[in-house]
């Protein structure tokens, strides 16, 4: 409240000098008394939060995973045990496999189904909103149990799809007590929630000027050669934003392994989510130490691969002039 | 601007006219109708085998029901493994209830801090927010439920609502930052000049053109709370603080025919009040996600 004295002649000074359009970006500082103050006022449910649910419990689980901790006695500091533990661990490196096949897997196709139906509904036609809004509504359903258990009906044993499959001679049984395509199973799922990158993408195909797509066709060139020489770069931050997301958020699937698997992430492991495997350790197990090394190991592997996306995106993102 | 009209009418009328691309947008309306009806085949099948009986939902794959009955419903009011139906529902109700309010409140005072007021820490608290964002919950987990553990909260409702009410649902204080700064900063200080300090500014200026974003808020608030079944998972551990997600998971472990019903049954109402949702507000939800890159 005191602070905020000195600031009024400090910018009653300097507004005048600058040019108008500097002074009307960067504002004034005005003598609004306790501004300063008040910030914090407004901000104090925010701080609490980051304080106490965020920074704190991180620092907690990083002490927590160099410890043998079950809830009930106190932790015990061992060291890098239980990261040496995860190398020996079968179960863990099944959980690694499984989920770096369903984020390389899933997060790639719900991108390039998003990306087709999005390319398709650009082609403006009459009822776009509707279908938008249609092709969306999978991605709002598909986070919820019902859905999952569906899923889990038809790929079951003489469920619809194997039912459907047998009649044109393929009899491979359920898919979901097979450990080949179990898995499958919880991809075809994701990839039916394109909604949300679709509506994304279909914003950023909006965005790219008429004048380009013009000039292309001034300059003779067909279909292919104006998508992979106009829409794809223009398109490309919004692929890796959604890339991002899409990757991240593959990373920390868990409610449909669950329900299809029974919470047991078979058969054989071959749905063993890495959540799902930190989940059995910690409220199962009550191996918290080793669940906390876990959370650590997966924010580890995330921040590497959304670097690596983000280093790569040097090549191959195209900013066009006016931003950025 | 002299191009953008000139650009317009020239195009609409030649599709007008010629008949190639009428054909053209009726194979284009066939395939997108095709392309859906496979897409939300699987809903549909749901929502017609929850009036089979029990024997016939796992093998037909038609969605209407060749013997139709209202009985799984019936089950399902009855109750399921003992628990009232109304209960679980009650239960879900309030807890994403109460986190619409919680996200509203704390995320709309943290955003407006961000987007109007100036203080030391901003750029540092807003970068640390927007990380937040993208962390996962995982690294937080275990802790946060030893406190709720700690306070004796393990079995109620709080650790899922408390924190709603401590902003920690970045993503929403984010978009309404967004928001904020696209509403002209000639209101606020216009509000200055007639003596209005950053209170009074927030209550009787930005906060009442919030409606857009707070719907957004509201509308995603309340379904990712929904069907946040990890949470409710670890934290609802009294059958009776069950939710309508847990309830559905009770059915996980029953693979015999006569289970089907109740269970599809009990899905298409777990899943009505997001449907509904949807079907008010599917404008908001979808240029929520379009402009903000909600995940959906």
């Amino acid at each position: 409240m005191t602070v905020a004295v000195d600031r009024p002649t400090d910018s009653a000074l300097t507004a005048p000098a600058q040019p108008p359009a500097k002074a009307s970006r960067q504002r004034p500082r005005t003598g609004r008394t306790g501004k300063n103050g008040a910030a914090y006022v407004f901000l104090t449910p925010w701080l609490i939060g980051a304080a106490l649910l965020t920074v704190g419990p991180m620092i907690a689980s990083l002490y927590l995973s160099f410890t043998d901790y079950d809830l009930f006695s106190a932790p015990e500091f061992i060291g890098i045990a239980n990261y040496q533990r995860m190398v020996d661990d079968p179960r863990f490196w099944s959980a690694v496999g499984v989920t770096l096949n369903y984020v390389l897997v899933a997060a790639p196709l719900k991108l390039l189904a998003a990306l087709a139906i999005a390319l398709l509904l650009n082609k403006a036609r009459r009822g776009q909103g509707f279908y938008r809004s249609a092709f969306y509504a999978p991605s709002l359903l598909g986070a919820s149990v019902a859905v999952a258990l569906v899923w889990r009906t038809l790929f079951a044993n003489d469920g619809v799809v194997d039912n459907g499959l047998s009649t044109v001679g393929i009899d491979g049984g359920g898919w979901i007590s097979n450990p080949k395509l179990s898995l499958y199973v919880l991809v075809i799922l994701a990839i039916w929630q394109f909604g949300a990158p679709m509506v994304i993408f279909l914003a950023g195909l909006k965005q790219i000027p008429q004048d380009l797509y013009d000039a292309s066709a001034v300059d003779g060139a067909g279909r292919l050669r104006t998508f992979w020489s106009v829409t794809v770069p223009m398109l490309s931050p919004v692929i890796f934003f959604n890339l991002v997301l899409e990757v991240i958020n593959a990373f920390q699937a868990f409610t449909a392994s669950y329900i299809i698997s029974g919470g047991r992430g078979g058969p054989i492991d071959s749905t063993l989510f890495f959540t799902l495997y930190l989940y059995d350790r910690a409220f199962t197990a009550f191996d918290m130490g080793y669940a906390s090394a876990m959370a650590w190991v997966l924010l580890v592997a995330i921040g590497i691969v959304t670097a690596l996306i983000f280093r790569s995106s040097r090549a191959w993102v195209f900013y066009s002039g006016e931003e950025k | 601007m002299a191009t953008i009209i000139e650009r317009r009418p020239p195009r609409a009328a030649q599709r007008a006219k010629t008949g190639r691309s009428r054909v053209a947008s009726i194979v284009w309306h066939v395939f997108c109708l095709a392309l859906l009806a496979l897409l939300l085949y699987p809903v549909a099948w749901l929502l017609g085998s929850s009036f089979k009986p029990g024997t016939e939902i796992l093998t037909n794959m038609n969605v209407l029901p060749d013997a139709f009955t209202f009985d799984n419903y019936a089950t399902v009011f009855e109750g399921v493994g003992g628990l009232s139906f109304w209960t679980m529902l009650g239960n879900s109700l309030l807890i994403s209830t109460l986190a619409v309010v919680g996200n509203v409140f704390s995320c709309t005072l943290a955003a407006y801090a961000f987007a109007r007021l100036r203080f030391r820490m901003r750029a540092p608290f807003f970068a640390f927010m927007l990380v937040t964002i993208m962390l996962p919950m995982h690294v937080v987990l275990i802790p946060q439920f030893i406190i709720f553990q700690q306070l004796g909260m393990i079995g109620t409702f709080l650790p899922l609502v408390l924190p709603k009410f401590l902003a920690t649902e970045a993503f929403f204080v984010f978009l309404i930052v967004q928001f904020i700064k696209g509403i002209p900063r000639e209101l606020d200080e216009a509000a200055t000049i007639d003596g209005a300090g950053p209170y009074r500014t927030f209550g009787y200026v930005i906060f009442p053109l919030l409606t857009p974003a707070l719907i957004t808020t509201t509308i995603f608030s309340f379904i990712w709370s929904w069907d946040d079944f990890f949470s409710q998972l670890i934290y609802l551990n009294n059958p009776d603080t069950y939710t309508l997600q847990l309830g559905l998971r009770l059915f996980v472990d029953q693979t015999s025919a006569s289970s089907f019903g109740p269970m599809f049954a009990m899905s298409v109402l777990a899943i009505l009040p997001v449907v509904i949702f949807f079907a008010v507000f599917q404008r908001y939800l979808v240029d929520g996600v379009a402009t903000s890159g909600l995940k959906g």
